[in-house]
């Protein structure tokens, strides 16, 4: 009984680190920017499938594939911005059209990736998804520790730019005082650009640590979106040291009832802790 | 509310254009009764078939419209309000068919079919209303984001819910056998939904237009184009956007009520499909969000087109032409046909007027 709760609880963390890296463009996008990119688990799943292709044609590791997809993903994020900057922001429309712009990127990128791949599973091949580490009775699957452990590296160099650098602080200040941004001769919408174009680049790791957890369909996507919205208002929005919390509860006790109940109940648990926090401390657990 | 109301002298009624609700409903029932007749003496039984989607997306696109383009608040989980009407039906429906031993199976079982499906869309428009409330209760306290992206995680979680209940068939989905007969219409029993469902348009289309001209009506508007202003002038928001989404809700369910006869074998996956949440926010949108004509012309277009490509070309590229149309619209004319059509003849207006002033000579 100990040994389960124990591997639970370490396949919890494991998946956890994962969840972070998912949510850490959303963290950025929705959490510092405050543009509602509720399309970014199907940007997830295109970083999959980028990294499904280059692995089936060219045989490349997924992880080395998102790695080098990175400033295409990040190109892509800010044209993406643009576009829903001239649309909506700039004429001052509501929060309608944006969400559902982006909705409609969602539905778009999903259905673009049944036309062309069809509903089959997708899976990639490399050397650390077979082996297991073992320590006494707790067991690490390789292909979730190597995600885990690249996904809070990732976590910690996007931390410390954000945080260190003049551009990164930028980023983190900008929807909260344009116009003092401006009074640095600092343009908010390129920072903006900027930082939607990071945060769509996550996207291109993540999904390729994704493909390696697990084999991904087109509308895997949609069960990350209650998760990932979950993790980012239980970390407090735009606080990165919250989401990873955020993402490592959410994992365990995903884990958790997995273990006990069931998988096909683990996507109702990032609903609950989304609609408790939302209910009960709304500024999540970092918020200010 | 009964602040406003004891405080009423000073308030003058707003005179609004054109008929009052009742004879609305009445026209629009003769307009239906109409339709009808017409499609009657058709007498092509796939029409009732292909009509009957598309009618169930002008209640779709309607219900979606009186939350998302009076309030400004926009739901993303109409597939869940949809699946919950539906799976009330096969609830019920699996107390008929699997208890029928115990009293209130046979008790539902004494019920003929056609009556039977009338207390259902009644009883899901409850449920679903209630669901709907319950959600806005949570959310809607928070900025609007927030009620939107729970409405997206709330398809999700509902789905994890349905196949892991058994007694509505878990993911395997559930049988729900449709009457062969009904001796009264035309076109069997299939006939016999397209008008429950022809009468749904006419329920929801008035509600709609009532809701538009009533106070309720100037309260959605005033959420939708500044909230804390509202507020501060003394509109009850709260309990406004949680009329809205009760109502709205509720509708959605009953328009997913009478679909598991329609389908006949009703799966999860079908109940929850994506194409009820892009197309109930499509519809409007291409439609026109500002007033009930709007999502009706939408859905009318919209869900023809798709009746004519699902045959004609394929479900799953269909599906994208109208993701593709949505971002279209939102971006080119986010106002809609009716908003864009509105365009053009003021645009046209102006130009007449300017050109009667300045004189034809100046024109070339």
């Amino acid at each position: 009984m100990l040994d389960l709760y124990l591997n639970a609880i370490v396949s919890g963390l494991l998946l956890g680190g994962f969840y972070a890296a998912v949510t850490l463009g959303v963290a950025v996008s929705f959490g510092m920017l405050d543009v509602v990119n509720i399309a970014h688990p199907a940007f997830v799943i295109l970083g999959s499938y980028v990294a499904y292709i280059v692995n089936a044609k060219l045989g490349l590791d997924p992880i080395v594939t998102g790695v080098l997809v990175l400033p295409i993903f990040y190109v892509l994020g800010q044209a993406i911005y643009q576009v829903s900057y001239l649309s909506f922001e700039r004429k001052g429309s509501d929060s309608l059209r944006g969400l559902a712009f982006f909705f409609g990127l969602l539905f778009v990128t999903e259905v673009l990736l049944i036309l062309v791949f069809g509903v089959d599973y997708r899976y990639v091949e490399a050397w650390y998804i077979g082996p297991t580490l073992r320590f006494g009775f707790i067991d690490l699957p390789l292909r979730m520790l190597v995600p885990c452990v690249l996904s809070i590296v990732l976590f910690g160099a996007l931390h410390l730019f954000l945080s260190r650098t003049y551009t990164g602080r930028a980023i983190a200040a900008v929807s909260q005082d344009p116009t003092a941004l401006r009074l640095l001769a600092i343009d908010p919408v390129r920072i903006k650009r900027i930082g939607f174009g990071l945060s769509i680049a996550t996207a291109a790791l993540a999904g390729a640590f994704l493909i390696v957890i697990q084999p991904v369909e087109p509308s895997v996507g949609r069960e990350y979106i209650g998760r990932i919205f979950a993790i980012c208002v239980l970390g407090g929005m735009g606080s990165l040291p919250g989401t990873l919390i955020g993402a490592i509860l959410l994992g365990i006790v995903e884990s958790i009832t997995t273990t006990f109940f069931g998988p096909s109940w683990a996507p109702a648990v990032g609903f609950g802790f989304l609609l408790a926090t939302l209910a009960f401390r709304p500024t999540g657990l970092l918020g200010r | 509310m009964t602040a406003a109301a004891t405080s009423e002298p000073t308030v003058r009624p707003v005179k609004i254009a054109g008929v009052s609700t009742p004879i609305f409903a009445v026209l629009a029932l003769c307009v239906a009764a109409l339709f009808y007749g017409a499609l009657a003496l058709v007498g092509n039984e796939y029409l009732y078939f292909a009509g009957y989607v598309v009618l169930q997306f002008v209640v779709m696109a309607t219900a979606w419209n009186i939350l998302g383009g009076y309030c400004g608040y926009v739901n993303f989980g109409s597939a869940a309000f949809f699946a919950m009407g539906a799976y009330t039906t096969v609830s019920v429906y699996t107390v008929i068919t699997d208890m029928s031993k115990t009293l209130v199976g046979q008790l539902l079982g004494t019920i003929p079919p056609p009556l039977l499906l009338v207390g259902l869309i009644v009883f899901a428009g409850v449920i679903a209303g209630l669901v709907g409330l319950g959600m806005g209760y949570l959310t809607l306290r928070l900025r609007g984001v927030f009620f939107s992206i729970a409405t997206l995680a709330l398809s999700v979680v509902l789905q994890t819910l349905v196949v892991n209940w058994d007694f509505v068939g878990g993911s395997r989905g559930a049988y729900v056998i449709r009457p062969n007969e009904f001796p009264l219409l035309p076109g069997g029993f299939i006939g016999y939904l397209f008008v429950i469902m022809l009468l749904l348009v006419v329920v929801a289309l008035t509600v709609a237009r009532g809701i538009e001209r009533s106070r309720l009506g100037f309260g959605f508007a005033a959420i939708r184009d500044d909230e804390v202003a509202a507020e501060a002038a003394g509109v009850p928001t709260l309990r406004l956007k949680l009329i809205a989404t009760t109502i709205s809700g509720a509708l959605m369910g009953m328009a997913g009520a009478p679909f598991p006869y329609y389908i006949g074998y009703l799966q999860p996956a079908s109940a929850f499909g994506l194409e009820y949440a892009v197309n109930a926010i499509a519809m409007p949108m291409v439609g026109g969000t500002q007033s009930w004509f709007g999502p009706l012309i939408g859905a009318v277009l919209l869900g023809s087109f798709q009746q004519w490509a699902t045959v004609s070309i394929s479900s799953v590229l269909n599906l994208l032409i109208v993701g593709l149309l949505l971002i279209f619209f939102v971006i080119v004319a986010p106002n809609g046909i009716i908003g864009f059509i509105g365009d053009l003849s003021r645009k046209r207006r102006l130009a007449k007027l300017a050109r009667a002033a300045i004189g034809d000579g100046v024109r070339p």
